[in-house]
């Protein structure tokens, strides 16, 4: 059953929440000139604080999450967020603080960021962080503008940047946003990168190569060296998508194999929750060449405490209203000190146990096209299954009815109806055998009923959702004025 | 070995059905040569008790928290009702991801949807998208939007009565791709009209407008609005939410785009992050806007639900020719944002900007008694306005635990004394009367020992 | 697959017919089963002048965007207007009712480098295959 709108429960009375002005309002309303006021009343909906409880609730019960049940959706790295960390970061000493007030006053929050670069800095072998980037793409594009400035500064004129096919379509997306243009190599037939197109490709006009690693096969690129020979021998910059850092943790240091630039997914690899879509926070770090072309401000030590230090003449400025998202910040630092060196390594281990295991036992009824060895996640081919006219997108959904999330659908684009699959390493043998179980239940369905599962999902509460309608007749916000079968849904859940 | 669940066993079961001998088999296509050997060079791990104690150190030196700050310039203390932080707090909003699989993403959704609609109704605009990072960055984006609609217009006027970050932060995103005509401040504290007059030209693709701006000011957006609209440009309206409760809605006032920032609907300030970037839209460009969008729809008994939709426009689809790169929404804060504003309803979101307006003007008043100067005296405000306090005052004020508002020096040296003090009504009427009794006494020990000819606050 | 034996096809999934001088573009059958529900089609203007290998209309389905090109240089001189309220029409008749564009061609309408109906089924059965 659908769930009726906030708008459609707004008959009650809201609770009061703040004092009455001491003059009455519409004195003080008259300190805005007439022409400047709103006329009318707020279009604000007006509801019981009960009925609006019961709301989130009826909400929440419609979402899968992560303590559901497993998240297999490849590339985003759906671990667990532990709850210590929004314990300490809604310690209301910290989430109070305005950005603004006098260093002296924000001292603890200071020494957080500067200890978090240092501790980001320390994994990753860079040189140095900004944490002010929001996102993963808004981090690309930070790394983009960057190396921008830097060849400007050197006065050499670099105008387009390499990405593969396997990339994320962020990649060529924050390339064309800072002017580069974006050029696509093809990977081989070990699903690398391929070394004769790189070396047609790569010339004195080339900015930088961005590659992600493991790439999005969850294969690692064997010729990496070569790839740093070929790109370094050009003059380029070697970006590093760190989407799949989870891979890596304690086993490669991308700023000592060669990277120039990178930045991390604290949302993916650090533990941070993803909020049903965001906040995340993409930190970029850079090796020494790069630094002073970071976003300002930066914090810094000084004697017995911490500040903000100045701008560098060539800082990119910065690219954030304030210092990045803190609040999610301060829980990837939780993570890594509570991890600590050891834990990390350990993190990456199961990781790529995981994903092995799992791929193991699936591989015959979904087979892998790489025939090499997974890392952190794997990319299967449900092809050979449309000949009983059932797609990827389908199993999908029929994992749906096993109360579990999808793997990652249709991407990387360069593998044909593929189930992009990335267990992590906070899930149990027994979890990612119940899954697995679900998966070979789903491959005899397809060969014995494959309707059920060209149908599915049966069991939740919306069944399969009409995308094409929602695209051709866009409906964006409710007005009200509903087609007539959804003017009165019944109030119930 | 925290958050890993694996027992001995376990992982000897897992390594001989794959088939090797230990987890170092696995990683055995890395090439030797680039493997790091040593231990991290990170501290000791910590358990979950010292990790709580450590940070309640760090929280012990944030004495930020126990001052009474008048800090605004774009980020406002404001009320947030107790429904919309224990929404945030829940697993089933904050441990899902982007709803890509909507049968069992509905929650999220259909939150999202009705966050748009009250965006829209909010703001009389007739788009709105599930939100973007920040409120410059969602500046930034409304900036390439109109350029690529503006039929190769490649310039924008930029006043300096917007907010310097946000200026900055464009620059930063957009320099060398368009260009950026700044327009001065006026003796009363707004966008100099007629220098906006002769920076249109028929390259002018947008103007940007804040309201109110970030003198606490409100500009008369109407008129720049015609301004705009004459020249051919498109109107950018940057807003903030609390204060519509108050003014007259973007929309109404002639705006083709509408950005702000809308973390005070809900979300706490977090030392400025994260925040979330309100953005909307005339309808025309439906399908050039950038970021997540949930639309109706129906399932396949055709019961009503919720989908994310035009998704062409997205990177994930058309990679280096989607209309941005975003590929996050803020969503948790949108979901804050909208229980914020229903447990409110619209009596309580026109009291709390009543009672953030009644302060503003007593500690305004107040402070003009004790013999402050305002160089702008006349100009007509909400909850955050200009006024003189030398550096010794602002030494008395930080004394008695309160942050005078934030120095113009560095962005304004025209006035350099003076701070931008912001009041909401979260600041109790002790510490504004504080506020003024200590500006007043500061003054009489000025006057009382000179002549009158002493310079005022 | 349908592939009528009266136009021209292109490597790109497109089918021409060229008549008098104006040539109709739209997509094959089985581009249109390919790329799904076409949920939004982007027209040219009429007027618009193009050149060999532009881009004249964008074709949306739910999760994939396809450029419709034109082979020659030439004018646009009508577009299918029905697409903006009804873009399945490419789906539901892609030969027929579901044409995107026409284009007067320059010169003497020289059309090279098309593939006949045959051909084209053979580049079909080809990329059908993997």
């Amino acid at each position: 059953m659908p769930i009726p709108l906030l708008f459609e429960i707004a008959r009650g009375r809201s609770a009061d929440h703040l004092p009455a002005t001491e003059r009455p309002e519409e004195e003080i309303a008259r300190s805005i000139p007439g022409k400047f006021r709103r006329e009318g009343p707020l279009p604000i909906p007006e509801v019981a604080e009960l009925d609006l409880a019961r709301h989130v609730e009826r909400l929440a019960k419609r979402n899968h999450y992560i303590e559901k049940d497993i998240y297999p959706l490849g590339s985003c790295t759906m671990k667990y967020n532990p709850k210590v960390h929004e314990k300490v970061a809604a310690d209301g000493r910290i989430a109070a603080l305005h950005p603004l007030l006098p260093e002296k006053h924000v001292q603890g929050a200071l020494g957080l960021l500067v200890e978090l670069e240092e501790s980001l800095t320390a994994i990753t072998g860079m040189d140095g962080f900004t944490l002010q980037p929001a996102a993963g793409a808004h981090g690309e594009f930070t790394a983009m503008k960057m190396i921008d400035a830097f060849y400007r500064k050197k006065g050499e004129r670099r105008i387009k940047v390499i990405t593969p096919d396997s990339a994320h379509g962020t990649n060529p997306a924050s390339v064309r946003r800072v002017g580069f243009e974006a050029v696509e190599v093809k990977s081989n037939e070990r699903g690398e990168l391929s070394i004769r197109r790189l070396e047609e490709v790569a010339d004195e006009s080339t900015a930088a190569l961005m590659l992600t690693l493991p790439n999005t096969l969850g294969l690692f690129e064997t010729q990496l060296s070569r790839i740093m020979e070929i790109m370094h021998g050009v003059g380029a910059q070697v970006y590093l998508d760190g989407a799949n850092m989870n891979a890596l943790l304690g086993l490669i240091r991308p700023g000592d194999v060669g990277f120039d630039v990178m930045h991390c997914n604290v949302h993916k690899t650090f533990a941070t929750p993803h909020g049903g879509g965001g906040p995340g926070a993409g930190p970029v770090g850079v090796k020494e060449h790069l630094l002073p072309f970071l976003p300002s401000p930066r914090p810094e030590r000084r004697e017995g405490g911490f500040r903000w230090g100045g701008a560098s003449l060539d800082s990119i400025g910065p690219v954030h209203s304030f210092w990045g998202n803190f609040g999610v910040l301060l829980k990837a630092y939780a993570y890594i000190r509570h991890l600590g060196a050891a834990g990390l390594v350990e993190v990456q281990r199961h990781a790529v146990l995981n994903a092995n295991y799992l791929r193991k036992r699936i591989e015959k009824e979904y087979p892998v096209p790489y025939e090499r060895r997974a890392m952190h996640e794997f990319v299967s081919s449900a092809l050979r299954f449309r000949s009983a006219g059932v797609h990827g997108a389908d199993i999908g959904k029929r994992l749906l009815d096993f109360g579990f999330y999808a793997p990652t659908i249709a991407f990387p684009l360069i593998v044909k109806e593929a189930l992009m699959i990335e267990p992590t390493e906070t899930e149990s043998l027994e979890t990612i055998d119940r899954f697995a179980d679900a998966l070979l239940e789903i491959a005899r369905e397809i060969a014995e009923e494959p309707e059920t599962v060209r149908s599915a999902p049966h069991t939740t509460a919306i069944r399969r959702v009409n995308e094409s309608l929602a695209s051709r007749k866009p409906v964006l916000r409710w007005t009200g004025a509903a087609p007539p079968r959804w003017t009165s849904p019944p109030l119930v859940v | 070995m925290s958050y890993i669940p694996h027992r001995e066993e376990d992982r000897r079961r897992m390594l001989d059905a794959i088939g090797v001998g230990g987890i170092d088999d696995l990683m055995e296509e890395v090439p030797e040569e680039l493997r790091f050997c040593d231990e991290l060079p990170l501290g000791r791990a910590l358990s979950q008790q010292e990790l709580i104690e450590e940070i309640d150190r760090a929280a012990a030196r944030c004495a930020g928290s126990t001052v009474d700050a008048f800090l605004g310039g774009g980020i406002y203390d404001h009320y947030t009702p107790s429904l919309a932080e224990a929404t945030m707090a829940r697993p089933e909003f904050y441990s899902a991801y982007t709803p890509y699989q909507a049968e069992v993403s509905q929650g999220t959704l259909q939150a999202m949807f009705e966050f748009q609609s009250l965006l829209c109704d909010l703001t009389a605009m007739p788009l709105a998208n599930a939100s973007l990072y920040d409120g410059a960055t969602a500046l930034v984006e409304a900036l390439w939007m109109a350029v690529s609609e503006g039929k190769g217009r490649t310039s924008v006027v930029v006043p300096r009565t917007l907010n310097p970050r946000y200026r900055a932060v464009l620059h930063s995103h957009v320099a060398g791709r368009m260009t950026l005509d700044e327009v001065d401040v006026d003796g009363r504290g707004r966008i100099d009209e007629a220098a906006l007059a002769a920076a249109l030209s028929d390259d002018t693709a947008a103007v940007v407008v804040q309201n109110p701006n970030y003198f606490g000011h409100l500009e008369d957006v109407r008129a720049v609005s015609e301004a705009a609209h004459g020249a051919g440009a498109l109107l950018i309206h940057v807003f903030e939410p609390v204060s519509l409760a108050l003014l007259e809605p973007p929309g109404a006032a002639g705006a083709d785009i509408a950005v702000g920032e809308g973390r005070a609907l809900g979300s706490p300030i977090n030392f400025g992050g994260p925040l979330i970037g309100l953005f909307t839209c005339a309808e025309r460009f439906l399908r050039k806007m950038p970021g997540r969008l949930s639309g109706l729809t129906e399932d396949q008994d055709e019961k009503r639900a919720f989908t994310l939709t035009l998704q062409t426009r997205e990177q994930h689809i058309r990679r280096g020719k989607a209309t941005s790169n975003i590929c996050t929404n803020q969503q948790l804060l949108s979901l804050g944002a909208l229980v914020h504003l229903a447990s409110l309803g619209p009596e309580g979101f026109r009291r709390a900007a009543l009672l953030t307006q009644e302060r503003a003007l007593r500690l305004r008043d107040a402070l003009g008694a004790a013999g402050a100067e305002f160089p702008f005296p006349e100009t007509p405000f909400f909850r955050e306005f200009v006024v003189r306090i030398p550096e010794p005052l602002v030494a008395a004020l930080l004394e008695e635990r309160i942050v005078p508002g934030i120095s113009l020096e560095g962005d304004y040296p025209e006035y350099g004394s003076c701070r931008l003090v912001a009041v909401t009504e979260k600041r109790s009427l002790e510490s504004i009367d504080r506020f003024a009794v200590t500006a007043g006494r500061f003054m009489e020990k000025r006057t009382g020992g000179r002549h009158a000819d002493s310079a005022p606050l | 697959m349908n592939i009528p034996e009266d136009r021209q096809y292109t490597r790109e999934h497109e089918w021409i017919l060229v008549d008098d001088g104006i040539a109709t573009i739209g997509v094959t059958d089985f581009a249109q089963s390919e790329l799904g529900d076409i949920v939004f089609i982007e027209l040219p203007d009429v007027g618009d002048v193009m050149s060999a290998d532009d881009t004249v209309a964008t074709i949306e389905a739910v999760k994939t965007v396809a450029d419709l090109f034109t082979p020659f240089p030439g004018k646009v001189v009508e577009v299918n207007e029905r697409l903006a309220e009804d873009p399945d029409l490419v789906n539901r008749d892609p030969y027929g009712e579901g044409w995107i564009v026409r284009i007067e061609v320059d010169g003497e309408g020289e059309v090279g480098d098309l593939l006949e109906a045959a051909e084209y089924n053979s580049l079909v059965e080809e990329e059908g295959a993997d």
